[in-house]
């Protein structure tokens, strides 16, 4: 009896008595919504354009944010350490092509898939030789503060990523759906033969969606690392982004944008108010107790394509 | 590829081609033309070649032996997008189309190499690439228009028959304004009604467009009617080549068709 009022009664009161509270609650979760986002949008690129579920780009993130904070640790400065990671990015893409995509064109899925979880030990462990695997703090200068406005407290760090993010999302989204680079991009992820007949040159294609993967993590991994120090834990992040992938559809680039919204704010709306009635931490399960029931009633997500196949 | 002359252009010329996939021979020492103009069908039973034949002028396979003189550039190797560069268009045997996008996007991509703006234009599309999208589109929509599929222009292909498939996929194949189409069995598992209409698109494209065309196809009474002249390939060799009166006379193919009889 207790139990079921600490569920369904008491949150509710809690709500209606600080509303301004729950705001702040909100808004804290639309901020780590947004960071959501841009790991699941790393993955959405790739899987629309090339059919394969990129096991690595958890390892894309790391990888990308130790170069910079190793290269901001020789000395270079912020601006050009962030150019120089952005063209080593381009390069690996350009790798990636040569070493790995071209020799399975026309492959099954599950075969790419694998190789990506070869491509991933590859960039941990080349990432970690390099340039070591303490925690290391990363500071490119982003204003670090917290304002009130309102009743409410804002950090300036959380607004600036979710803005950066933000922009990137819509460009991409747009960018995607309404140019023609984009369409050879969707057409490449339908059908390879069919791609190379009509004279889009698959290899530069995917050297164009594994850049911008690539740079996609740089900026997850910037943000990330700025948030909560670099380290091997960034791998993880691209586990949350698999919720979220769940939710929005893995072909859809709102989908993973409002996915992510939804977990972000649901984890802390839930583990603020709900929290207590479990016994805390529920933030940390949260995300997948969604994602399994997502699996079960609308599998192909909120935005995703219904594959139908014809017998 | 002497203006002055009266005899036909050559537009494709194949030599003395041979491919094999390991120890198996899927072509050996083909050669034979295709003029500027004419439909130029390739027969011959299950396994004899034709698809590689295929294959091997779009850049897909590449023949070991041989080479391959198109608009009188000889090459002996070729990627399928450079091939596609050059003017080279095609259909598959077993449907290609993007079936997620609608018919006019699977159509939109034909107009792929024809787009110049490059893709920072298109991603702030305004300007230039605004502008191209808009011609592009105007193109896509005439061979819309010619191949009569106005109604499923918005339909995710991948919900259509089998029969309109095959148009969509003419259709792609003709928004690149190709110099050499390449159609891999357009009327297999076709209904007469549907192979009937598919035989008038090609030959109006034939006509209208002066396309120059190169296909495959099983059903004799329509490869005897639409083609001006025939190879017919066995077991990856060449057995005959002329016209379709000439080709139905031969000794060899008839063989070839209807078996020998042994003694």
């Amino acid at each position: 009896m207790e139990f079921l009022e600490s569920v369904f009664i008491l949150p509710f009161l809690d709500i209606a008595d600080s509303p301004v509270f729950f705001l702040e609650v909100v808004i804290g979760g639309v901020l780590s919504g947004v960071m959501y986002s841009l790991v699941a949008l790393g993955f959405v690129l790739i899987f629309k354009a090339s059919g394969v579920f990129n096991f690595a780009q958890g390892a894309m993130v790391l990888f990308s944010a130790l170069t910079l904070v190793g290269l901001m640790e020789q000395g270079v400065p912020v601006f050009l350490a962030i150019i120089l990671t952005t063209a080593l990015m381009v390069v690996l893409a350009i790798l990636i092509e040569h070493m790995m995509l071209r020799h399975l064109v026309n492959q099954e899925g599950i075969i790419l898939f694998m190789a990506t979880i070869g491509l991933n030990f590859i960039l941990e462990g080349v990432g970690q030789i390099a340039w070591g695997s303490d925690v290391k703090k990363l500071d490119i200068g982003l204003p670090d503060t917290s304002f009130e406005y309102g009743d409410m407290l804002f950090n300036t760090l959380d607004l600036s990523a979710a803005l950066i993010a933000a922009v990137m999302v819509t460009v991409l989204a747009l960018f995607f759906q309404y140019t023609g680079t984009g369409r050879a991009l969707r057409a490449v992820a339908d059908d390879h033969q069919a791609a190379l007949s009509v004279g889009i040159p698959l290899k530069t294609i995917w050297i164009i969606v594994w850049s911008v993967a690539g740079i996609v993590a740089l900026v997850a991994g910037i943000l990330w690392g700025t948030k909560a120090g670099v380290q091997f834990s960034l791998v993880l992040i691209a586990l949350k982004a698999l919720p979220v992938l769940i939710l929005g559809g893995f072909t859809s680039v709102p989908g993973a944008i409002i996915g992510g919204l939804i977990i972000g704010v649901g984890e802390k709306v839930v583990e603020v108010y709900w929290g207590p009635a479990f016994g805390g931490a529920i933030e940390g399960w949260f995300a997948y107790m969604l994602a399994l029931a997502f699996l079960m009633f609308r599998p192909q997500g909120l935005f995703g394509e219904k594959i139908i196949e014809r017998v | 590829m002497n203006a002055t002359s009266n005899a036909p252009e050559t537009l494709l010329k194949v030599e003395g081609i041979s491919l094999s996939f390991g120890g198996v021979k899927a072509l050996s020492n083909i050669s034979f033309d295709v003029r500027k103009g004419e439909i130029r069908a390739i027969i011959g039973p299950n396994g004899a070649g034709k698809s590689s034949m295929l294959n091997c002028i779009n850049g897909f396979y590449h023949p070991q032996e041989g080479q391959i003189t198109f608009k009188g550039e000889t090459r002996s190797q070729m990627q399928p997008h450079e091939a596609a560069k050059q003017g080279i268009a095609r259909t598959f045997q077993n449907i290609a189309l993007f079936k997620g996008m609608s018919t006019l996007d699977n159509i939109m991509t034909g107009r792929n190499l024809k787009m110049k703006t490059n893709f920072l234009w298109q991603a702030l599309h305004l300007g230039p690439a605004r502008r191209e999208e808009m011609e592009h589109r105007e193109a896509a929509e005439r061979v819309i228009d010619f191949l009569e599929i106005e109604q499923i222009r918005k339909t995710p292909v991948g919900r259509l028959p089998y029969g309109l498939q095959k148009r969509v996929e003419l259709g792609r194949a003709l928004a690149a304004e190709p110099d050499l189409l390449l159609l891999d069995e357009p009327m297999a598992g076709m209904n007469h009604e549907e192979k009937e209409d598919m035989c008038r698109y090609i030959l109006d494209v034939n006509d209208q467009l002066g396309t120059t065309i190169v296909l495959i196809e099983h059903d004799m009474s329509v490869v005897m009617d639409i083609s001006d002249r025939v190879v017919v390939l066995d077991y990856g060799r060449l057995l005959a080549d002329g016209t379709p009166d000439v080709v139905r006379a031969n000794q060899a193919v008839i063989n070839a068709y209807l078996g020998v009889t042994h003694e």
